[in-house]
């Protein structure tokens, strides 16, 4: 209890910070976003100046974050320059990206630990060797030519999965995004789980489970296999934060309508208020996520909440 | 009796039976640590002389507009780009930027990580906790999207702005790492010893703590090489990273984004090369995460 409060209370502090450095950086972006919205039409001293104290772009930058952190807490993400409401501009947006991150964080769950399992049970064999193999390769491409090489073959050439857009709807249409999203981390996964489980295969305890007479498939199930997704746990929930905030260049190639695609494109249009609010929430869903798996990690390993 | 003579003689830097001489005499044996060795010789060669390389390729003749997307034929050994330069040449002119950024983010990352590791893994107490804290913060930001503003907020920026960018947003997971060595060493009987010995903070780091909480760090620090030149590559074709005058493989395969359909050469080339030498370096921390792990020996 005393360690779930004071993970609580680290994640305060961090929440602000990240928060306001990424506000800081946003409004540091060049040019005057009302001049900018303005175009070539002229515009009066009196207007800009209107303009100006609505958007708060007069008062120190500490003010102005203040006011934006005390709105948030209304659940208000502010406007953006153009008048539309924040959270109105996120709102569907945020399905999709939901969607596909969550395709690829059970893609790399099931997968990841299933080829994780396989080679560390046939450590040294044919399956470990194309495993290891096989998961260097994944992470050594980058991921967008995982996309296109993804979206060429297996959507164009073979049609096995439709190449661009969300009109099939869910799997349909997400599932090959899915896998291209998932690649690196599910390579990772796969890694991870490996070398954990043989590891722990070589552990007293389950040399102990196995001379007692239990059968093999229980001495791995509920013992070695327990224990050694344990950092696997870890990895999987930092991730589900970074697959939502990655999706950007999936969502590129695929051309869905996600989050990623709409902060990239505002950051390009000066579209502060947006940025913000989106990353803001970003940020917001990786501690909430970070702060859930600090406290599973407690409860699988007691040792960590009494440190 | 004791020689001291002799015992004093012993400590040299990859002494015979030390950890890092294990290490080297398993590297030698492996397959795979001679493969990443030679595509990286190969790679960081190119980086330093694109010239010799290049005419590898055949004679150079300036860009020729009516060449342009051409495929690979005869005295093109890989076709040409949009502008109809001999695309061989431009690849291997693309090898630096890459290799450079890769290697100096990597350095900068893990001077950072060895000095905010030791000082807060060591110290403890609020000295810690404040270094934790920060990493947590910059743990947070979401890779492309705090690059993309950054980038944004700073346009006209090289190689050198670019590797400060993935500097500040690269750091953290070697720092906690490193912090996590230190913490496992710090209790140990050595350094105890040291400490009653009457050894400043500063030579118990330094010389008893530094060398036996290195070795996972370094690891990943190699492991972190690969990765920063696929980051890299990803900004340069999402547009915010180097811009057009500067050549690499990332702004290259950002050209190629709208035309590789029809034209898939300029597509797989450039892929080609960045997989390779991205794979050299993660095969060659792989190698020696193996090579430096005493429980496998």
């Amino acid at each position: 209890m005393r360690y779930a409060a004071q993970r609580l209370l680290q994640a305060v502090p961090v929440f602000f910070a990240t928060t306001f450095l990424i506000y800081a950086m946003v409004f540091a972006l060049p040019g005057d976003p009302i001049l900018a919205l303005a175009g070539d039409k002229p515009i009066s001293d009196e207007t800009l100046h209107t303009l100006r104290e609505r958007y708060h772009l007069n008062d120190p930058l500490i003010v102005q974050y203040g006011l934006y952190m005390f709105g948030l807490l209304r659940g208000d993400l502010g406007q953006s320059f153009t008048g539309q409401q924040v959270s109105d501009m996120l709102a569907g947006r945020w399905e999709v990206t939901a969607q596909l991150a969550l395709t690829a964080w059970v893609l790399e769950l099931a997968v990841g630990v299933l080829l994780g399992v396989v080679a560390a049970l046939r450590r040294g064999g044919i399956a470990d060797t194309a495993v290891l193999a096989g998961t260097t390769f994944v992470i050594a491409v980058p991921v967008f030519v995982v996309g296109y090489a993804a979206q060429i073959v297996l959507g164009l050439n073979l049609g096995l999965f439709p190449t661009a857009g969300t009109e099939q709807g869910w799997p349909g249409s997400y599932l090959l995004p899915g896998m291209v999203l998932a690649s690196f981390s599910l390579a990772y996964v796969a890694r991870l789980t490996r070398t954990s489980l043989a590891e722990n295969l070589r552990a007293d305890y389950v040399r102990t489970a196995t001379a007692k007479g239990m059968r093999r498939r229980r001495v791995i199930g509920r013992h070695a296999l327990r224990n050694s997704l344990i950092p696997v746990v870890t990895f999987l929930g930092v991730d589900f934060g970074n697959l939502m905030a990655g999706a950007v260049v999936t969502e590129g190639i695929f051309n869905l309508p996600g989050i990623g695609q709409q902060v990239f494109q505002s950051i390009q249009l000066q579209e502060g208020p947006v940025v913000v609010g989106a990353v803001t929430v970003l940020v917001m869903i990786f501690i909430a996520v970070n702060l859930v798996v600090d406290l599973l990690y407690g409860v699988l390993d007691p040792r960590i909440a009494r440190a | 009796m004791l020689d001291l003579g002799t015992a004093a003689q012993a400590p040299a830097p990859a002494a015979r039976g030390s950890l890092w001489w294990d290490a080297w005499y398993e590297l030698r044996r492996r397959v795979v640590f001679w493969l990443s060795a030679a595509i990286l010789l190969i790679a960081v060669a190119m980086a330093l002389f694109p010239g010799p390389f290049a005419a590898l390729g055949g004679p150079q003749r300036g860009c020729d507009l009516r060449m342009s997307k051409r495929p690979p034929q005869e005295g093109a050994l890989f076709g040409y780009d949009l502008q109809g330069c001999d695309y061989w040449s431009q690849i291997v002119h693309g090898a630096r930027a890459s290799i450079l950024i890769g290697l100096a983010v990597t350095i900068f990352a893990l001077l950072i990580a060895i000095v905010l590791g030791l000082l807060g893994g060591y110290f403890g107490g609020w000295a810690d906790a404040l270094i934790s804290r920060i990493t947590d913060v910059f743990f947070g930001i979401p890779f492309v999207l705090g690059a993309t503003v950054i980038l944004v907020a700073f346009p006209g920026h090289g190689v050198w702005a670019m590797t400060l960018v993935l500097v500040v947003l690269g750091w953290t997971t070697m720092t906690r790492l490193m912090r996590a060595q230190v913490i496992a060493v710090r209790g140990m009987d050595f350094v105890a010893a040291a400490r009653m010995l009457g050894a400043s903070h500063l030579r118990i780091m330094v010389k008893h703590i530094l060398p036996n909480a290195i070795a996972p760090v370094f690891v990943l620090a190699m492991l972190n090489v690969g990765n920063v030149i696929a980051g890299e590559a990803t900004l340069d074709y999402l547009g915010v990273g180097l811009q057009y005058p500067e050549v690499s493989w990332g702004l290259q395969l950002n050209a190629a984004r709208s035309f590789f359909t029809e034209h898939p050469h300029l597509l797989i080339f450039p892929s080609l090369f960045l997989t390779a030498t991205v794979l050299g370096f993660l095969m060659l921390g792989d190698v020696a995460r193996d090579a430096l792990d005493p429980r496998l020996h």
